[in-house]
């Protein structure tokens, strides 16, 4: 019982700094999910950016070692039948995928937001049409219709522009996530309350709306990167992303293409796949982690 | 089953259907360059196919897409060719019909989809239901939150994984394919097993990577489930533990996965489409992959529009069995 009473007077002590520090600690030992998974996601940061600092990623362009040669000295991860050296495809790889799903992510947060917000805002027909239309969009799956679109533009095509088209279907969710969150807001005794004492709408919408959905919005992008990844992966591997970018999905790409299993080079295969592997499952526990965030009746009693 | 509900999915799939076809009809028109145009220049300087049959085929597909007409004719004959699954005729396969590759190719996909997602379904759920009955169990504490792990690994990367170890370092499994390198399909008993021994590995990798996603739901059900009333007095009332679980427990903690299953259709798909891709399984990803490789415009749209209408239309089949599980959606009518 006294624990319970000093913890109270800990937690209401949220202003000062240490007791944001002491918040956020204790939310790290509730859900230990989210710390393994932001140590996978911060050992691939690492890896990326150190590993820019050591080797040129200009190597990771074809002809700049020797082909197919096993790990070795000066060829930490060997290279492939194209003479790329694998080091520096997997730093520069996972820096390219990494920012391809940040940005269609943050793209499709951002736009999505924005659509769902109008709809609930504006209710009535307008609501429902634009909730009906992202319902048939969402029957689509996302990746044959982002295989038109490559198909389509796939001579010439960058890294970013990969993010862009994987983006235009990403504010699906978001945009479905952020209605129906709206809807609940709209409705609730706080927003009543602040209408009553005489606030103007932008000011609702910003300061007694916004700060309430941000915990939302911040798990949203999370599954919204992974979903992005997932996508511009996929579309990489059927051998249609940036041709001259050693992105991680292209790297597989390649690997099918140049039957790496019949030739026998593991040290080819087992790399991206594990890198790829680890920042799904990273994502995938940060997002699991942040669960209560979004959702705080999940919490348990610590 | 309310009529009134049948109409509205039926009104939804035809609207997907028509998004689909309405986006492959606007998306190659947007687009700067002509790759149909492109790509008989192309092969016409490369190959040594007949120039009268590049000749002819460019008529074709004039006559096809109706380029001399305005675009809402064009857009019409389009929608009537696609309601009518007329994708026209393969480039690369020419004078070989669209439908009659995918036709081809779609057996192998349809198979290997329905398969593994019934034994996913299956298992995910009963493992999801039995970690929340037998919380005192540490495999099954342990194993589900793995399998929920895996659930975030897309399938054909947990497919190379499997290749690397089962095929191509122990030797167990092949490495690609559907059957044989040498066998002819047949309808013997002999190719059925081999068509069987191709598709283990390829199985695999859906199933591990989809039982976490079906346990996940079935866990969170099966403890609201457990906190009903209906469950102390059956208890109470001195059922046995199997019955209770069975008939009580799972019975009414399975229907929301049944939703859930309409909505994962489409990321089974897509995963499916790439794990064929992967061990060049010769279904319909594998079809699109090459199809991809080599320009095959009409290809690749009757595949992106053929697998978007099996999602569609596989959502409407489980919304349409829903009430038959579930007495209280046959009661609101």
């Amino acid at each position: 019982m006294t624990d319970r009473v000093v913890q109270i007077a800990e937690e209401a002590d949220w202003g000062s700094l240490h007791g944001k520090l002491l918040a956020c600690g204790r939310y790290l030992i509730r859900n230990p999910s989210l710390i393994l998974g932001l140590a996978l996601l911060l050992a691939l940061a690492l890896f990326t950016l150190l590993g820019r600092l050591m080797l040129d990623v200009k190597l990771a362009a074809p002809l700049s070692a020797p082909p197919a040669q096993p790990p070795g000295p000066g060829l930490p991860l060997g290279s492939d039948p194209q003479g790329r050296n694998l080091m520096a495809v997997m730093i520069e790889g996972t820096w390219l995928t990494i920012r391809t799903g940040v940005i269609a992510g943050g793209l499709g947060v951002i736009v999505g937001s924005a659509i769902g917000f109008i709809s609930a805002y504006l209710g009535g027909f307008t609501d429902r049409a634009i909730t009906w239309c992202v319902d048939v969009l969402l029957t689509v799956p996302a990746i044959l219709f982002l295989v038109m679109i490559s198909a389509v533009v796939q001579t010439g095509l960058t890294s970013i522009g990969m993010a862009l088209i994987v983006a235009a279907l990403a504010w699906r969710r978001p945009a479905r996530q952020v209605r129906s969150q709206m809807l609940v807001m709209r409705s609730s005794g706080y927003v009543d309350m602040a209408k009553l004492s005489g606030l103007g709408p932008l000011r609702i919408i910003f300061f007694e709306i916004a700060p309430n959905l941000l915990p939302f919005l911040v798990s949203s992008f999370v599954t919204a990167v992974a979903a992005a990844i997932l996508a511009s992966v996929g579309l990489e591997a059927m051998g249609l992303g940036p041709q001259n970018e050693p992105t991680l999905g292209m790297t597989i790409f390649w690997i099918m293409e140049f039957s790496a299993f019949l030739r026998g080079l593991w040290w080819w295969i087992l790399p991206p796949v594990g890198i790829l592997i680890v920042l799904f499952v990273g994502l995938y526990l940060v997002n699991a982690g942040l669960d209560e965030l979004a959702n705080p009746r999940l919490r348990r009693r610590a | 089953m309310p009529l009134r509900l049948i109409v509205r999915r039926l009104v939804m799939v035809l609207a997907v259907v028509w998004a689909a076809g309405t986006i492959n009809f606007f998306i190659p028109r947007i687009a700067p360059k002509n790759p149909i145009a492109e790509k008989l220049t192309q092969m016409a300087g490369t190959s040594g196919v007949d120039p009268t049959k590049i000749k002819e085929m460019a008529e074709a597909f004039n006559v096809k897409f109706g380029l001399d007409k305005p675009l809402w004719q064009q857009y019409l004959t389009y929608l009537h060719d696609v309601f009518t699954l007329d994708f026209g005729q393969s480039i690369t396969q020419y004078p070989v019909r669209v439908s009659t590759l995918i036709g081809g190719a779609m057996p192998w996909t349809i198979g290997l989809m329905a398969t593994t997602t019934l034994i996913a379904f299956l298992l995910g759920t009963l493992l999801g239901a039995a970690a929340a009955w037998r919380r005192d169990s540490r495999i099954l504490q342990v194993l589900s939150p793995l399998m929920m792990v895996f659930s975030a690994i897309p399938f054909y990367l947990i497919g190379l994984v499997l290749i690397y170890f089962f095929a191509a370092k122990l030797g167990w499994f092949p490495l690609s394919g559907g059957y044989g390198i040498i066998s002819i399909p047949d309808w013997s008993w002999e190719f059925a097993v081999e068509v069987l021994y191709h598709s283990i590995l390829p199985a695999l990798s859906i199933i591990i990577a989809s039982i976490g996603t079906w346990a996940i739901g079935m866990r969170g059900m099966m403890v609201t489930v457990e906190g009903e009333d209906y469950m102390t007095f059956a208890e109470a009332k001195g059922l046995r533990p199997g019955r209770l679980f069975l008939r009580y427990g799972m019975r009414n903690a399975v229907l929301p996965q049944i939703t859930a299953l309409a909505l994962y259709f489409g990321q089974i798909v897509t995963g499916a489409v790439l794990v064929e891709i992967v061990f060049a399984y010769p279904g319909v990803g594998t079809l699109l992959l090459d199809s991809i490789k080599l320009y095959d415009f009409p290809t690749i749209y009757g595949i992106v529009f053929i697998l978007t209408l099996t999602v569609a239309l596989s959502m409407l089949v489980v919304d349409l069995i829903y009430p038959l599980l579930d007495p209280r959606v046959r009661v609101e009518a």
